[in-house]
């Protein structure tokens, strides 16, 4: 019934660090299903833009609504407790660059999975063991790794793992930045191969953000171009990035090295 | 015939920011219609800007002025004016492309790359992949590359890979650009039989063809681009 309305939808969304510009003015819809790459340089806002949208940080101004599991689009600002909990706990996901920061090192990689799922109620130890399994076959992992630490796996399993554990609540939004950044190129393409398998198979909802216009292409159907805290252009991925209008997204499209 | 594709002056130029702001003009005011079930050809030389048009009409150029319109169930649609979530969903239902080159996805074996678009239209893997494999048979495509992924294919293979996913889905509107560039007499052939199985069924086609021979098997109607050609 809510398909045409967003799932969430940012509006005039501005963040200042004291007088230092984080972003500016940013707004843009996004549907159930779509994903959405911010792409930009180290220091365009594109990082502050994602933690704007998962209320990690706070707007100096402009909004975010985000459309519940009821069918009611809310402004998250006005979220209570138990709401933004099952946002963190449930029906989001996010995917940082650093494994390290969205795993726990020392606790087993079923433990990791099984946690999330703990967190919203599952209290039986075998189905919980199952749904873990479950997961760390479907980011192709091997069952026999359930009982290690994310310590003593790859850079690429550790990353895996890390979607695994987001993905076990069914969130209907993910949040990734820069997801296969620091990975080398072959478990690069292993891991985008997954996660477009993922969103496709399960209808996610995904904002990706990146410095690649490859990974960018790959994943996304939609795309925002920032620079000095604004987003100078958006539109479909394969338009923008094909026929780019903006002096700066020509430069950095142009800027690719053929491989 | 219905008409299913109506172009209306429609115009494109690049402005190229990194070269001064140097304004190239492509083309001025392309006017023509193509019938459900018929093949239009676009001639003119290289450089006419035969490919950009395909490339509009696919929403994956944008066009300056003029109009781009079909029909989706009642409504008529403007894709040159057409929102991005909009141009995805004519993709799905009503635009297939085959593009002059395969854009390979890393890891991704042969005939998933074939199944995909019907895996986004909603049929199981199963029998997207039981089509693809239908197509790929049909293309020539030896079975033992149908796992592997056609990054390492030779041209003519991933072009036929290319065509297979283009045909795949049942879109009432196919745009080809040389689909038939690189391959030898015998699958040029299947080709040309697989467009005019399309036409049969009624979709509307515009085409890129180079070969005399093709050209003279498929096209219903030439529309030359020089006509339109932009003044700079």
């Amino acid at each position: 019934m809510n398909s045409d309305q967003p799932l969430l939808a940012a509006e005039g969304l501005s963040k200042f660090y004291g007088r230092r510009l984080g972003c500016r003015d940013i707004s843009f819809e996004l549907y159930q299903g779509e994903v959405l790459a911010i792409v930009g340089e180290s220091g365009s806002g594109k990082t502050t833009l994602l933690q704007l949208l998962s209320m990690q940080l706070e707007a100096s101004s402009g909004s975010v609504t985000y459309r519940m599991r009821d069918g009611v689009a809310r402004d998250l600002a006005s979220l209570t407790e138990s709401e933004r909990r099952f946002l963190f706990r449930t029906d989001w996901g996010y995917v940082h660059q650093d494994p390290a920061m969205g795993l726990r090192m020392a606790v087993s990689a079923g433990g990791n999975v099984g946690e999330r799922l703990m967190a919203v109620g599952w209290r039986h130890y075998g189905r919980i063991r199952s749904a873990a399994t479950d997961w760390l076959d479907r980011v192709e992992i091997d069952a026999n790794r359930i009982d290690d630490a994310p310590r003593t796996y790859s850079g690429g399993m550790r990353q895996r793992l890390q979607i695994a554990r987001n993905l076990v609540t069914a969130p209907r939004l993910i949040f990734m930045d820069e997801p296969t950044g620091g990975l080398d190129v072959s478990v690069q393409a292993r891991l985008l191969d997954l996660l477009r398998r993922l969103v496709n198979e399960l209808g996610l909802a995904a904002i990706v953000v990146t410095h690649d216009l490859a990974v960018a292409r790959l994943l996304s159907n939609r795309i925002i171009v920032m620079k000095g805290g604004e987003a100078i252009e958006s539109g479909l991925t394969d338009q923008v990035l094909d026929d780019p209008r903006e002096p700066y997204t020509q430069l950095l499209v142009s800027s690719i090295l053929p491989a | 015939m219905a008409v299913a594709l109506d172009i209306r002056e429609l115009s494109k130029s690049f402005t190229m920011h990194l070269q001064g702001g140097l304004r190239l003009p492509v083309v001025e005011r392309v006017t023509f219609k193509v019938m459900a079930g018929s093949c239009v050809v676009l001639g003119g030389p290289s450089g006419a800007g035969k490919s950009s048009i395909l490339k509009m009409i696919f929403g994956n150029y944008r066009s300056d002025a003029g109009q781009i319109l079909l029909k989706q169930g009642k409504a008529v649609i403007d894709i040159a004016a057409a929102d991005p979530r909009r141009i995805l969903e004519l993709r799905k239902r009503s635009v297939g492309y085959v593009s002059q080159f395969l854009r390979a996805v890393p890891r991704v074996p042969a005939i998933d790359v074939v199944a995909e678009p019907l895996v986004g239209n909603g049929v199981t893997r199963d029998e997207a992949r039981e089509r693809a494999a239908g197509l790929l048979r049909r293309l020539n495509i030896s079975e033992r590359l149908w796992e592997l992924p056609p990054a390492t294919f030779s041209g003519g293979e991933q072009q036929r890979v290319n065509i297979a996913r283009g045909f795949i889905p049942d879109l009432p509107i196919l745009l080809l650009d040389e689909p038939t560039a690189s391959l030898d007499a015998a699958n040029r052939a299947v080709v040309v039989d697989m467009i005019a199985a399309r036409k049969k069924q009624g979709t509307a086609i515009v085409a890129i063809a180079h070969g005399d021979e093709v050209r003279a098997a498929i096209a219903d109607k030439i529309v030359d681009i020089q006509q339109f050609a932009a003044v700079a």
